[in-house]
């Protein structure tokens, strides 16, 4: 993509490395080309080009640098690729560099160098921790002063472009579960592999090995990473093993279930064809080893944050794994020996290391001895004081500290650097211990937080478990693989555990801030200081989430995993209580940010949720159907005709020719998506009787009758037609909506209730098409299609159910009518559903069959004040909707019992009448709100409202609707006033009876 | 992911499972007899324990039982699951 | 006590942050209270608070187990809103809001209540009637509430998907200009200020072990720090009210669930509106530190944990990508829990209990943090009168009993569906 000249990598180290030199990479950092090699990350190709800012800080927006080698990179967050590729705030130290990557920093305006936020820094003693609770509280508001203090807010920008990439999902299974492949991780796979135990090993980069990888360790006399790689090898062979890599686990979750995320394509430009950008992994394991290392903190002094500053194992990781030198000039500052290391391998591949300053007193010989051969000054009992130097370090001050540690001597010393290696200790990793439900313990030798008891099948182990020396690592990982492979039943085999080189350790001294003035960052990302953190204990913030909540301490994207001890610490110091007192606030997933792509997987556009369709949808869709999504189903909503475009005025005129069509002739409707529910065995009816609020044991065989259910406590819940098909053989129907509920309901009181009862329910909503055909001439049409039967009054009356064929195809018809006109619901298996509804079509040409869709239907229902969604909205009796005569006093039913509360009884409750506008033709809509006068002041009386509205009835010529008002049919003759003031709408309406049209029924009857 | 062992279908995911509620809240036997206050307590009232809980799952996407489960409301550990007629906290308690 | 002011700010600064004073004081528990609330989250503080400015009474204490506003205030989605329909939700909800408008002024703290809008889309035509009737009983409510349909929503938040390949077409949706945000933890820490310096004892880490009851009343409240006697007492514990309802032999209708959150890693302003979806239960907003903050469902089985499951987090990032696909790349930094006191209707209980001198304040399911000022002004009334607020008269405790269920969205007597 660039160049692949050779641009110079002026720090990078002339061998070494786990680079590959062969393969040079072009890349762009804020637009710049820059060369680095396959192996490097971002940030290691960044440093290697002397590229030292990196990004500006949150609040004080101050030049910063790299300042990690790994996941906890606080400081150097850039925008990755461009477009809608953008990933904000991504972590230059975990990007693997590929050919053509584009980066730019974040959060400076215009650029890195001439950024105007910086003000902010000079303002520093106002911008302290509180500043804006403390202010802004006039007017004109909060909202007014946000639109500017937002703006400066934030880090990373995106502009919510759709996501080119895809994304998966996979489910794993295994006994032994091993998050980590460092030497911990790595120790146990082999010893739990080798009993034959299902292991799944996952590791968040590209090579396993983890800290071993650039440590300069030995085992057994041989480089570490010989061990590595005769481990794998092994573990490659075991066909009981499956390693993931590049898979980060970061949440442990109920019953030993971990989730990860696989970056499938990350370390690409773009996904290979065919390819997800990433993965989500859930893992359902019997035993989860934890083997997820520790993260080195940052020392707090002052101006300890400046391009140029970096943990110790960041500096040497840089100079052993990626060949680049982190600084020409290193001074190192520590309270443990981990700076040794670093001074010592960074000595030895040249470059100048001024001096170890370390606050302990005491040494073991030999680091002395080392750093003395390499001509390294080692300076004990002292304190790195200060740091000089705007966009990099040019040098440092530093002090003796006092045996408290509480104050430095008056004299500092000024060492000229461009890289200060600091290291205030470990803290294990026990962020997914914390997620299974553990709660970490103080464990003072080692400075930091460790694992305590175990709340799941969760096993800590090596560093995480505060293990820090490489043996202990090994020895742990092995004794936790057999033994845990032993508790699930595998046989234990043999097996030794190799030599490591260390040198013994001098024990870590606590210190957790350097006196000094100053800014003494200890959040880095979110510029949270020393000082803040005192005068949150001063103001009383003194709980640890106080402290985070009140300073944003360990709230950006690293979470704390640098800031949050040092600074849980100090309190502890300024509170004089202990820091197990103290305590720390609580690790959450995800371990590290988590795209949320991934998380949605396939389920995105189209597929967000399933799509239900008839067995009849393909006639719709070539016959001019809209569809209207109904649920999951999408129903045809009504028929354009041929070049009709779908507008408003088109619709209106579709909906009253399927109307009339169907009143004046014949009409049929796909009613497949009503819940069909078969029923069978003995106690059938006495079941029926009991989930029904009207009574069922009298139900002739070859009869349907309406049913009304209700909730336990009385309220409404479904209703439906339910038919007798032979003694103990009934099929239900119940509503689109509350098809899944009301079998599930139904399930419940047979297995939970009345498990006595002999009756066997299955759900048979998807094994029979459904269509109603409705009007005075349905049965002409369909005695036409069908093929023996007589379906006359007297073989099949009004209510009555029919086995019948047409062409042959077994047929269920039930004389039922939701239109109020002559109709017939003709059910066919699901397999014939189109092929019987294009001959009952084909048939009924000559007599003018149209079909009709959902609007078309529900104008004809509330042409006949039959109830619908909106009236059965979960807040309404049958009392409300005027359906007491299905009530029935002469048994029990599930319901009945609440029915006579006083609530229930009230007469203010509203109940369900009809209403016409007085003036004839103003349209009422749906939600708007009856009043006795609309021009009442605020709060107004509502006296109920429109629950279903109908723009017209093409039938009688005016708009109609349903609604319900206190009291109900008494009512009946008054005008009151329905007003939708969204619309500014206000029209008189009369009320009158809920059924609109023949009123006595006789148009069932042809 | 919570992992609930079904009766008939053995361990299997939370997801897979339609969660009901307190399986301790019994539907009067007899409901004629039962007093309002009977009522009110099955319909309304819950015991909501921090704790052990006996409960009811639907193996919605499964088998469609009613399961009981006993389970801990603060770690969400599944104690033991059985079908609807068994008293697992009863059995949990005497095997402890 | 110093107010806080620009110039106080100021001035603090050249005197190097060393003057600032205790935000509250840290007393030790006296032997009596007239009324004890339990419970330091926004609830109880605020009912402490507008008992001593409102009703006058001097001698009360907040106990606390944890830290205050440890609870659900702090844990949140920090939606402001009261765009309800049922009369007994929406007056009370209102009233609320016209306190949160005051409420940095009168508290002398910011809490950042930020009147952004809050927008529900619809996503179906029987969404668009259901928010028909909200949007039309709101108005006349008097509560501000907009219509929009699909042009106007595609202008205000054009970053929704109005796609072709959207699963369920966005119809329209209901605005209430005047909902938003707030900075959920300084509505916990200004009514703590502000309670604490009309002389109200907050008292932290102190746990209600248990009461002593004489006839059918509290006398003594037993806690971790020794026995208090009251004269009243006030519940206000959220998600642990049926626990401690159970060292009183008393039962609720009310079961604890555990609801997840959400924040992304921050960025520039991006959303600016708080927006809710139809076609799945997921709302989203951006907090001022850059965050986008984002929720959904409870998790949907009773718990007391303060964590919960991966599949709801998929269930609710699903939703989101499909009202916002553009949200696929960004990165979520961190999920938690809180612990919900479901009720049986949706709706909360405020009023008198079954004990004499015992005052609920409870069942807040997903609105508890909208309703913090209105819920301590109402609560302080029930309690300082022995009698409900005309507010909160419809929310009592008897309701589920008398067939009077105040359910907003006609679920019935089964928590979860709320």
């Amino acid at each position: 993509m660039f160049s692949k000249k050779n641009k110079q990598q002026i720090r990078r180290l002339s061998s070494g490395g786990l680079i590959d030199r062969s393969k040079p990479i072009g890349f762009k950092f804020d637009g710049k080309p820059l060369m680095g090699y396959v192996g490097d990350t971002l940030a290691s190709a960044l440093l290697a080009n002397n590229v030292k800012l990196v990004g500006r800080s949150f609040k004080y927006h101050r030049p910063r640098g790299i300042y990690t080698a790994g996941t906890e990179e606080p400081n150097a967050l850039v925008a990755l690729r461009t477009d809608a590729r953008t990933e904000p705030n991504t972590r230059a130290t975990n990007i693997e560099l590929f050919d053509g990557l584009e980066a730019k920093s974040q959060n400076r305006w215009p650029n890195l160098f001439l950024d105007v936020m910086q003000i902010n820094n000079l303002a520093g003693p106002l911008f302290t921790a509180g500043f804006y609770y403390k202010t802004f509280m006039g007017m004109p508001g909060w909202h007014f002063y946000e639109y500017f203090i937002r703006k400066a807010a934030g880090m990373g920008s995106t502009e919510l472009e759709r996501d080119p990439d895809t994304y998966d999902k996979k489910n794993a299974f295994c006994d032994i579960l091993i998050i980590g492949g460092g030497p911990t991780g790595l120790s146990a796979a082999l010893s739990a592999g080798r009993t034959g135990a299902r292991v799944l090993i996952i590791d968040s980069s590209k090579l396993l090995g983890g800290q071993l990888i650039w440590e300069l360790d030995q085992i057994d006399d041989k480089p570490a990473l010989q061990w590595i790689e005769s481990a794998l090898k092994e573990l490659n062979e075991m066909k009981n093993v499956t390693i993931a890599r590049r898979t980060t686990a970061f949440g442990y979750y109920d019953s030993n279930v971990v989730n990860a995320i696989e970056s499938v394509s990350d370390h690409l430009p773009t996904p290979e064809p065919h390819t997800v950008r990433q993965r989500l992994w859930q893992i359902r394991a019997q035993k989860v080893i934890i083997a997820t290392g520790a993260t080195e903190r940052p020392l707090v002094f002052s101006n300890n944050d400046r391009p140029g500053i970096m943990l110790a194992s960041a500096a040497r990781r840089y100079a052993n794994q990626f060949a680049v030198k982190p600084g020409n000039r290193a001074v190192i500052f520590a309270n443990n020996d981990d700076g040794y290391k670093t001074a010592v391998n960074l000595a030895e591949k040249g470059i100048d290391v001024r001096a170890v300053v370390d606050s302990r007193t005491y040494v073991n010989e030999f680091w002395k001895t080392k750093l003395d051969e390499l001509g390294v000054e080692l300076i004990l009992g002292s304190a790195v004081i200060n740091t000089h130097g705007h966009f990099g370090l040019t040098g440092v001050d530093i002090a003796s500290l006092s045996s408290d540690q509480k104050s430095t001597s008056s004299q500092s010393t000024f060492i000229s650097a461009d890289l200060l290696a600091i290291s205030g200790g470990w803290s294990p990793n026990v962020h997914l211990y914390c997620h299974a439900g553990g709660r970490p313990q103080y464990e003072a030798s080692i400075a930091a937080f460790v694992p305590g008891l175990r709340s799941q099948s969760e096993y800590p182990a090596g560093a995480s478990n505060g293990a820090f020396s490489l043996i202990d690592c090994i020895t742990e990982g092995t004794n936790c693989g057999i033994q845990l492979a032993t508790e699930l039943g595998f046989s234990k085999t043999i097996f030794s555990i190799p030599q490591t080189d260390e040198p013994s350790v001098t024990p870590i001294k606590a210190l957790w801030r350097i006196p000094g003035k100053g800014k003494k960052f200890v959040d880095i990302q979110d510029d949270v200081t020393e000082s803040d953190i005192k005068l949150a204990h001063q103001e009383g913030y003194i709980s640890v989430e106080h402290l985070k909540r009140y300073t944003t301490l360990g709230m950006g994207t690293d979470q704390g995993k640098t800031s949050n001890m040092n600074g849980h610490a100090i309190m502890a110091e300024e509170r004089g209580e202990a820091i197990e007192t103290v305590g720390t606030t609580m690790f959450r997933p995800p371990y590290i940010p988590i795209a949320m792509g991934p998380l949605a997987g396939r389920d995105i556009g189209q597929s967000y949720s399933a799509k239900r369709k008839s067995a009849i949808h393909n006639w719709h869709h070539e016959n001019g159907a809209i569809f209207i999504d109904a649920g999951q189903w999408l129903r045809p909503q009504y028929y354009l005709r041929n070049g009709e475009a779908n507008t408003t005025q088109n619709m209106d005129l579709a909906i009253t020719r399927e109307v009339k069509g169907t009143r004046g002739n014949v009409g049929m409707v796909d009613v497949s998506t009503l819940g069909k529910i078969d029923i069978q065995g003995a106690d059938s009816s006495e079941f029926l009787n009991r989930i029904y609020t009207n009574g069922w044991t009298k139900l002739a065989i070859g009869k349907a009758r309406y049913g009304l259910m209700l909730r336990e406590d009385g309220i409404v819940f479904d209703d439906g037609t339910t038919s007798r098909l032979s003694e103990h053989h009934y099929f239900m129907t119940t509503t689109t909506s509350n098809a899944a509920s009301v079998l599930s309901h139904m399930e419940y009181c047979l297995q939970v209730h009345w498990p006595d009862l002999d009756v066997k329910i299955s759900s048979i909503t998807e094994q029979w098409a459904a269509m109603a055909i409705a009007g005075p001439k349905s049965r002409d049409v369909l005695q036409k299609t069908i093929d023996e039967e007589d379906l006359s009054d007297e073989t099949l009356p009004f209510m009555g159910v029919k086995q019948i064929s047409i062409d042959g195809i077994p047929a269920l018809i039930f004389r039922i009518s939701f239109s109020g006109e002559l109709a017939y619901e003709v059910n066919v298996p699901a397999d014939y559903g189109e092929y019987v509804w294009r001959r009952i079509m084909e048939k009924g040409t000559t007599d003018n069959i149209i079909p009709y869709g959902t609007e078309a239907m529900a104008i004809m229902r509330i042409e006949k004040g039959h109830v619908a969604g909106g009236e059965l909205d979960g807040r309404t009796t049958p009392d409300d909707l005027g359906m007491n005569k299905l009530i029935s006093s002469k048994k029990e039913f599930i319901g009945r019992r609440l029915l006579q509360r006083d609530g229930f009884l009230d007469p203010k409750r509203p109940k369900l009448v009809g209403l016409i506008p007085t003036d004839g033709k103003s349209r009422i809509r749906t939600g708007s709100i009856l009043v006795k006068d609309p021009n009442a002041s605020l709060p107004m009386p509502k006296l109920g409202h429109v629950s279903s509205g109908a723009y017209l009835s093409p039938t009688l010529k005016h708009p109609i609707s349903l609604g319900l008002i206190t009291g109900g049919s008494k009512r009946i003759g008054e005008t009151v006033w329905a007003t939708s003031p969204l619309h500014g709408e206000i029209n008189e309406v009369k009320i009158v009876d809920p059924v609109f049209y023949d009123k006595q029924g006789e148009r069932l009857n042809g | 992911m919570i992992r609930i062992k079904c009766p008939y279908c053995g361990l299997r995911d939370h997801s897979e499972f339609n969660y009901i509620g307190d399986a301790t809240k019994l539907r009067p036997i007899n409901p004629e007899l039962a007093n309002d206050d009977e009522w009110f307590d099955y319909i309304y009232i819950r015991d909501n324990p921090r704790g052990v809980h006996q409960e009811y799952w639907q193996h919605i996407s499964g088998c469609r039982s009613y399961v009981k489960v006993l389970r801990d409301t603060v770690t969400h550990e599944v104690l033991k699951t059985g079908l609807p007629s068994d008293d697992l906290l009863f059995s949990y308690e005497a095997e402890k | 006590m110093s107010k806080y002011s620009v110039l106080s700010l100021i001035k603090n600064a050249f005197s190097d942050n060393k003057n600032w004073e205790r935000a509250w004081r840290d007393p030790e528990p006296k032997k009596y209270y007239d009324i004890i609330i339990i419970g330091a989250g926004g609830h109880g503080l605020a009912s402490a608070f507008y008992l001593a400015k409102n009703h006058g009474i001097k001698n009360i204490a907040v106990l606390e187990k944890g830290y205050l506003g440890g609870g659900n205030t702090g844990r949140n989605t920090t939606i402001v809103r009261s765009n309800y329909m049922l009369d007994e939700n929406a007056l009370f909800y209102e009233k609320s809001l016209k306190l949160w408008e005051q409420l940095s002024h009168e508290l002398n703290f910011n809490v950042m209540f930020s009147q952004r809008g809050v927008l529900n889309l619809a996503n179906s035509d029987s969404q668009m009637d259901a928010i028909t009737r909200r949007g039309n009983t709101m108005r006349l409510n008097g509560i501000d509430a907009e219509l929009l349909d699909r042009r106007q929503v595609e202008k205000m938040i054009p970053y929704l998907d109005f796609s072709d390949t959207a699963r369920f077409q966005i119809k329209g949706g209901l605005l209430q200009r005047r909902g938003g945000t707030a900075r959920h933890d300084a509505v916990a820490w200004g009514f703590a200020r502000g309670a604490d310096q009309l002389g109200v004892d907050i008292i932290q880490n102190c746990e209600v072990t248990g009461f002593k009851t004489k006839g059918n009343n509290i006398e003594i409240v037993e806690t971790s720090r020794g026995p208090i006697g009251c004269g009243k007492v006030g519940f206000a514990v959220a998600g642990s009210t049926g626990h401690l309802a159970s060292k009183l032999g008393m039962k609720l209708p009310i079961e604890s669930h555990v609801l997840q959150a959400f924040v992304s890693e921050p960025l520039k302003p991006v959303i600016d509106h708080v927006v809710t979806f139809g076609a799945g239960h997921f709302y989203i907003s951006q907090s001022d530190k850059g965050g986008l903050v984002f929720g959904g469902d409870i998790d949907m089985y009773n718990s007391y944990a303060q964590k919960g499951n991966l599949p709801l987090i998929e269930d609710v990032v699903t939703a989101g990508l499909a009202m916002i696909p553009g949200l696929s790349r960004l990165r979520i930094v961190r999920h938690w829990g809180g612990i919900m006191d479901m009720s049986m209707d949706g709706s909360p209980i405020i009023g008198k209990s079954p004990i004499d001198n015992l005052y609920l304040n409870c069942g807040w399911c997903y609105g508890g943090f909208k309703a913090t000022p209105g819920s301590g002004w109402v609560f302080a009334h029930t309690i300082a009168n022995d009698a409900p607020h005309e507010l909160n008269a419809g929310l009592n405790f008897d309701r589920f009993r008398v067939g009077r269920s105040v359910d907003e969205n006609g679920g019935g007597p089964i928590p979860n569906r709320h």
